[in-house]
């Protein structure tokens, strides 16, 4: 075929379209063969290749007085020891936790003081072991507590109002017939990508190339750019293949500067990947969040009052409030409403994003205080979401885009068998084991940030779309090539795509669940651009092919005058074994409203990874603040339970058919936190249907339960 | 140890790897891992934790699965070892990958090439007859293969960690094989 504007058209009839198909990834075959290459596995790596450790600090506040590296650098292979005193200065950043080695102070337990460099992986892990680093220490904070003197209520938490009132609430509640006050906290949550962080950073005279494991190589450009004082057209970031992030990779990581800065001191190309047991302390976690939740209600259920206060930690570097309140601001119909976000500045390492951040926390606390709230009032937890379903969004008062969640809640009782549910908690027993069922509903925002993308008509008849996406496993690469085919009107495989380094044109990074929505938007544009300049073009194409470019800076930054969130339902069915305190789920169900669903594999991928994620906050997942010695005690893959395979029983992923035309040309939402969302609440209300006692701490490990029982 | 001598920290170590045998001399701390990773440019198998808990570096060494950043090289001289890379008959996929690709059975990747030496052998294992966790105890040892249920490919899985959460999908990906 060629891509003539008559063949073209001739192409597109009769043929199926790309998008809603459950196509297979186009990886797929590189990563079950083992070729796919993630960041430190570039085939090309130099023969002289030295290789970085970092040196945490080992203190949880205070200064460094001296680096020794006396000793490091008498052991063979060593190159170099970059310390506070002697690492290359850099410039100015936005995110004081990249300004690494640039003085002597020391935030939190885990901050890196200094880097060991050798030539080979043993080496350079043997001369950071021999670096002897002395601090002066100073008294620290670590712990996290509700009635910390220094809580502060920021005036935004991640660009959402710290604070927001409508009506009285606290007079509502006062007043109300029916009333639930309760509390809940979740613990510090690791985002743990399979791949650790890491970076291959080379200079070729004063251009720096890093293949470094992220979630956006043009964020990482640009901040390396501002850090080294160079033009971005003089760094290269590439990130091809990247073992997942979940936002732990979403901002820049020390990890890539350090790298740069070994690359740059010691003339030679570097590798970086951060140990396991370093990442808990410097690649972002999920804050610890404590709720305090107050629902009134009239007997017939309907809500008259909702207050929700959470307190979350911050560093003494960096202000990132956790928004774990939001989810009452969009959730049901209420007249009087009050949510705070309040923060702590502790000696702690900075969090930062994990998967739906702010909506999984206040989704957490809020549907569980729903589900207290149905068993207040004797009433079916669906039934009283039903009842209180807004017509508009409650917080802003715009009307919702789309909004399915009734159906996902009626569709997903359907599935689950809830009909038969007798909802008298703790009665039914089977030997040992107690069973329950719970539901929840989640929610997450429909983001979309400018992009820019290239689409060529070549003169074999095949296209090629650039732009700089990145896929961290959720098949960004898959979606964007089927968005180009339809847009295109020409047959999958006849489109090639490139994504994944600055080379390319401009992408946002992979996160917010707003990446297919973004680059997509970009690359359907490029494409439905090339199409007219194919049907205007007459005669064969040029040796170059012809192309078309696009920039969405101007769609994606206007507000539609909606309230854009997907919605969804989880279900899940667990036993309890009175014995041992072990919760185990039987069977869950996540009923999803996303908009256009654009690849049914792939999606589906993602909702049950989501799910799983959740089935973790809700079952295994924990880490603690030390307060004797800073920083977490779980840090390593054996002592913070990620769930296995074990762990992981029938889920079950279903969504409905959702036309959205305020979204873009795809009429898709982000799909790829929505699964977490529902997933912690409906496991702890299937917890307390089981049992009859209702647990208000993540996770629900044995003891708790046990204790519960008791 | 029949490595030759090296230097005092370093040793000859002779390995085949997806039937291909090489011989390098080896600083002693250099695992089986790093050897694939740093020195044969085999980086199939991953490295998640480094410490044996994540199982993104399995392979098979002498046909049993192992998490080879445990294994130091040089106590593997002779040994026979398959990756990721040695599991196709050229283009021809193992059956577990084609239904990896078949059953999404993966996101990242990053965990892949470790489930899939795991599950290769896991039916190894099962075909032996070797009992898990969650095998009938009054089951006799020697009393044939083991059939793998869905509960003893979950069980007999989870040394091998994906924080994508592909489980289920896995799961069926060895399901399809064992039919």
């Amino acid at each position: 075929m060629r891509p003539t504007a008559t063949s073209t058209a001739a192409g597109a009839v009769g043929r199926k379209p790309a998008l809603g198909a459950a196509t297979e990834r186009l990886e797929g075959r590189d990563k079950v063969t083992g070729t796919a290459r993630y960041a430190t596995e570039q085939p090309h790596t130099a023969p002289d290749c030295a290789y970085a450790w970092p040196v945490p600090a080992t203190v949880a506040a205070g200064r460094v007085t001296a680096v020794d590296a006396s000793a490091a650098l008498a052991l063979p292979g060593t190159l170099a020891v970059l310390t506070p005193d002697n690492a290359p200065r850099v410039g100015e950043s936005d995110d004081p936790i990249l300004r690494v080695l640039q003085d002597h102070e020391v935030p939190h337990r885990g901050w890196f003081v200094a880097l060991a460099v050798a030539d080979t992986l043993e080496n350079a892990r043997a001369a950071a072991a021999a670096v002897t680093v002395s601090y002066e220490v100073r008294p620290h904070d670590a712990v996290l507590r509700e009635d910390h003197p220094d809580a502060y209520v920021p005036e935004t938490a991640n660009g959402h109002p710290g604070r927001r009132e409508r009506g009285d609430a606290r007079e509502a509640f006062a007043a109300a017939p029916v009333r639930v006050e309760t509390s809940y906290t979740i613990p510090p949550l690791h985002n743990h990508p399979m791949e650790p962080h890491a970076s291959y950073a080379r200079w070729d005279g004063d251009h720096l190339t890093v293949y470094d494991s992220s979630q956006g190589a043009h964020p990482v450009r640009t901040a390396l750019a501002g850090l080294f004082g160079l033009e971005p057209g003089r760094i290269t970031v590439v990130s091809e293949h990247v073992g997942g992030g979940f936002g732990s990779k979403g901002t820049p990581r020390p990890h890539v500067v350090l790298a740069a800065m070994a690359a740059r001191h010691t003339g030679r190309p570097v590798k970086l990947a951060l140990p396991r047991g370093q990442m808990a302390h410097v690649v972002g976690y999920r804050s610890p969040t404590l709720h305090r939740l107050r629902l009134g209600a009239e007997r017939d259920g309907t809500l008259t009052s909702v207050e929700h206060e959470m307190t979350a930690q911050t560093s003494r570097i960096k202000e990132f409030v956790e928004h774990g309140a939001v989810a009452a601001r969009v959730m049901y119909a209420v007249p009087h409403s009050l949510t705070t976000h309040r923060a702590v500045r502790l000696d702690v390492p900075s969090p930062s994003w994990m998967r739906a951040p702010g909506e999984a926390p206040s989704m957490y606390a809020l549907e569980s205080a729903m589900d207290e709230l149905a068993t207040e009032l004797g009433m079916d937890p669906i039934e009283l979401r039903l009842r209180n379903e807004p017509a508009t969004e409650p917080d802003s008062g715009l009307p919702f885009s789309s909004r399915h969640l009734a159906e996902c809640l009626r569709e997903g009782a359907r599935r689950f068998g809830w009909h038969q549910r007798d909802p008298r908690p703790g009665v039914r027993r089977e030997g040992d084991v107690l069973t329950g069922t719970g539901v929840a509903a989640a929610t997450y925002p429909v983001m979309c940030d400018p992009a820019s993308a290239s689409a060529t008509a070549r003169p074999d008849g095949t296209f090629l779309v650039r732009i700089d996406a990145t896929d961290i496993g959720t098949g960004a690469r898959t979606v964007l090539a089927q968005i180009a085919a339809d847009a295109l009107g020409v047959p999958l495989d006849s489109v090639a795509i490139e994504i994944g380094s600055t080379r390319l044109p401009y992408g946002p990074l992979a996160g917010g669940s707003a990446g297919t929505a973004s680059w997509g938007w970009a690359v359907h544009e490029a494409c439905t651009a090339l199409t007219r300049r194919l049907a205007d073009h007459h005669g064969p194409l040029p040796g170059e092919g012809l192309t078309a470019e696009s920039d969405t800076t101007e769609a994606a930054e206007a507000t539609p005058p909606f309230a854009r969130h997907a919605f969804g339902a989880s279900f899940a069915e667990v036993r309890v074994d009175t014995v041992s305190g072990e919760v185990r789920v039987r069977r869950m169900l996540g009923v999803y409203a996303a908009g256009r669903i654009l690849n049914a594999r792939t999606a589906r991928s993602q909702f049950i990874g989501g799910m799983t994620m959740g089935l973790g906050m809700a079952l295994t997942e924990h880490s603690t603040s030390d307060a004797a010695h800073g920083g977490f005690a779980e840090r390593d893959l054996a002592s913070y339970h990620v769930p296995v395979n074990a762990d992981v029983p029938e889920i079950d992923a279903h969504w409905v058919d959702e036309v959205d035309t305020h979204l873009n040309p795809m009429g898709s939402k982000g799909i790829g936190e929505i699964g977490i969302v529902g997933t912690p609440a409906a496991i702890g209300n299937a917890v307390h249907h089981a049992i009859g006692v209702r647990l208000r701490e993540l996770p629900l490990t044995p003891d708790k339960v046990l204790a519960a029982l008791r | 140890m029949s490595t030759g001598t090296g230097s005092g920290t370093s040793s000859w170590v002779t390995m085949t790897v997806n039937g291909v045998e090489y011989r390098r001399e080896l600083d002693n701390r250099t695992t089986v891992l790093d050897l694939l990773r740093e020195h044969l440019g085999l980086t199939g198998a991953k490295k998640g934790c480094d410490h044996g808990q994540c199982g993104a570096c399995t392979v098979l060494v002498d046909g049993r699965r192992a998490n080879s950043c445990l294994l130091p090289a040089v106590a593997q001289d002779g040994a026979e070892v398959t990756t990721v890379e040695g599991l196709a008959a050229g283009d021809e996929l193992h059956p577990v990958q084609q239904a990896f690709l078949d059953r999404d059975a993966f996101q990242c990747g990053y965990c892949t090439p470790g489930q899939l030496c795991s599950a290769v052998g896991v039916f190894a294992e099962a075909a032996a007859g070797h009992p898990s966790h969650v095998t009938d105890p009054g089951r006799a040892s020697g009393q044939g293969p083991v059939e793998l249920s869905r509960a003893e490919i979950r069980e007999r899985m989870s040394g091998n960690l994906c924080r994508c959460g592909a489980y289920p999908n896995i799961v069926a990906a060895i399901e399809d094989v064992t039919r």
